[in-house]
């Protein structure tokens, strides 16, 4: 068990309301942009968690899970916002609520 | 720090070599696309032979190769051989589906097939992963590949919208399944699937209760697996993304990839989380209920023959976890056998679709009224694979369901099983409204039709997989039990 110079309670708790926020952007959101924006929030909040338990446990598995998780939201980043662009091309607007041509 | 051993790292990679031979030529064959070397028809074969080299090299490794490779993180056992068969089976009869939706795109139809096996090698590393952080890696690269794929329509409004809705769902439920994956590698330390059911276990002895978080971890997982499966309440991105995406990348999403998902969530909570079956076991049960009613219910309604296929696979979705809350190996059996029944028959299901829209353009339940008359060949695998999709003997469906009902009646979860009978009653009545529409029209629609000829070879294979999986199920299900019980540790 590694010293933390700060508790290890404060950045769960910090981890949790990054995410929390992340989920609340993406549930309230209408501008896909700032979705997908809140998105990589939710990814961060992992993040944080996984560099925290690296430390705690003395283990650097979680650290190198980390540099993964950045380089697959990158591409996933890449291929949401390439979307974005075809989206906005049709639609002139990428507002969640005028994507509706899909529903029933 | 252990000494390098050449032979363990031949062992190492011959183990992983038919994903590290399908990626090869995935770039060979993207590669050649994007510099412009060839053209569409030559990919589509080129990615055939592929996906039959592949086959015969995951042969080869499983003949030659026993077992774990990498320290543990990578498996080619008996389970990773039995989805990785249905994967590959699966992306063959995508690509062969896909030859006439290709040579109607106006650009990039290289990289299409380049696409899909990019996808596949996701899926095949994801059925093989025991590690967490491989499971996380192959699920996005198999996901984010299907996110181009169901967007490549770009100038279609359907086609983009269903990219963007997919992009979006599916990158919040990857980040949702990765806090869960946080939480739990800092109860246990670790990311294997093995030491974790270890390190649970340990802490249940030392204290008498589970560690704090350990629910909602395991319920994250559990979500996150739950949109990849489109299992009700995770499922609204699903019948869009149905809709809009080209047809046989509909097929390939709704088969191949819940294959995978599937072989991944047998391995995560069969092994990692069953010491811990207490907290997530009756959270399956009420989510399998779930699929099947909302599935169904849903399904009813439908005016669009995708969506409601898509409706349909949410509640197959169901069926197929009713088999979980037996957690045996017998449980794991119907599970796979039941994965292998519905991938011929929705497979089957999405490729006359296919064959019907390249002709007449329509895609609407109520164009295909006196399909009958217009093309029987067409009409009758149609009516064969709904029938199947429904669980009517002798088709590889009813059998499925049997199985599945049988696992969960064993450990008592009767009432689970009365509600997918239930519910099979609603299923089979949408299911035979197709059919009485077909071959008993309110009026005569004119105007015959051939089916192109890889649509029909794709078509009879489907027929065959369904008719003989549900007449002479004795050797496929005795190869899916040996595959289970090796993997599924004693209770």
């Amino acid at each position: 068990m590694n010293a933390l110079p700060v508790p290890l309670g404060n950045y769960i708790i910090l981890s949790g309301i990054l995410f929390s926020l992340g989920v609340i952007g993406v549930l309230t959101a209408r501008n896909a942009i700032v979705i997908l924006m809140s998105i990589e929030l939710m990814l961060n909040a992992a993040n944080l968690l996984l560099v925290v338990f690296a430390r705690v446990h003395g283990d650097l598995g979680g650290q190198v899970m980390v540099f993964f998780v950045l380089t697959v939201a990158a591409a996933e980043a890449a291929v949401g916002l390439a979307i974005l662009v075809a989206v906005f091309r049709l639609k002139g607007s990428v507002d969640v609520d005028r994507l509706n041509i899909l529903k029933g | 720090m252990t000494p390098f051993n050449l032979t363990q790292f031949y062992a190492d990679w011959a183990t992983i070599l038919p994903e590290c031979f399908l990626l090869l030529w995935a770039c060979v064959i993207t590669g050649a696309a994007v510099l412009g070397r060839t053209d569409e028809s030559k990919s589509g074969t080129f990615a055939i032979w592929t996906i039959i080299g592949t086959l015969a090299t995951a042969v080869w490794v499983a003949v030659t190769q026993d077992g774990a490779a990498f320290g543990g993180t990578f498996v080619f056992d008996r389970l990773a051989v039995v989805f990785k068969e249905v994967i590959l089976a699966g992306v063959i009869l995508t690509a062969a589906a896909s030859v006439g939706t290709v040579s109607r795109l106006r650009a990039h139809r290289g990289e299409y097939y380049g696409m899909i096996l990019f996808s596949a090698v996701g899926m095949m590393l994801m059925v093989s992963a025991t590690e967490l952080l491989t499971l996380y890696i192959a699920l996005e690269l198999s996901t984010v590949t299907l996110f181009v794929l169901a967007a490549y329509h770009k100038t279609n409004r359907k086609s983009a919208e269903a990219g963007l809705k997919y992009v979006i769902l599916g990158g919040i439920s990857s980040a949702i399944l990765l806090y869960g994956v946080a939480i739990l590698y800092g109860l246990t330390g670790t990311t294997e699937l093995a030491r974790i059911s270890q390190g649970i276990q340990r802490q249940f002895m030392a204290s008498g209760s589970f560690p704090p978080g350990l629910a909602l971890a395991l319920l994250l997982i559990l979500a996150g697996f739950g949109f990849k499966l489109a299992l009700a309440p995770f499922h609204m991105w699903a019948p869009d993304v149905y809709e809009g995406a080209p047809t046989p990348i509909t097929a390939f999403l709704s088969v191949a990839s819940k294959a995978a998902a599937l072989a991944a969530f047998l391995r995560v909570f069969f092994v990692g989380g069953q010491p811990a079956q207490l907290i997530w076991i009756q959270a399956i049960a009420a989510l399998a209920a779930l699929a099947m009613i909302v599935g169904n219910a849903t399904a009813i309604v439908q005016t669009n023959i995708k969506r409601m296929l898509a409706y349909s696979s949410v509640a197959q979705i169901g069926y197929m976890l009713v088999g979980a809350v037996a957690l045996d190996p017998w449980g794991a059996t119907s599970i796979s056998y039941y994965a292998m029944a519905y991938l011929f028959a929705n497979m089957g299901a999405f490729v006359c679709v296919i064959a019907f829209a390249e002709r007449t353009g329509s895609e609407e339940i109520s164009d295909f009224s006196g399909l009958s008359r217009r093309s029987p060949i067409l009409a009758g695998f149609f009516a064969l694979f709904l029938l199947s999709l429904a669980g009517v003997p002798p088709t590889a469906g009813f059998l499925a369901k049997y199985y599945v009902f049988a696992a969960a009646i064993q450990k008592g979860y009767l009432w689970l099983v009365l509600v997918g009978v239930a519910t099979s009653v609603v299923a089979l009545y949408y299911y035979a409204t197709v059919i009485m529409k077909m071959y008993f029209p309110a009026e005569q629609t004119e105007g015959g039709f051939p089916v192109a000829r890889t649509l029909t070879i794709v078509l009879a294979v489907s027929a065959l997989g369904v008719l003989l999986l549900g007449i002479l199920p004795g050797p496929v299900v005795d190869w899916i039990k040996a595959a289970a019980q090796s993997f599924v540790p004693p209770t």
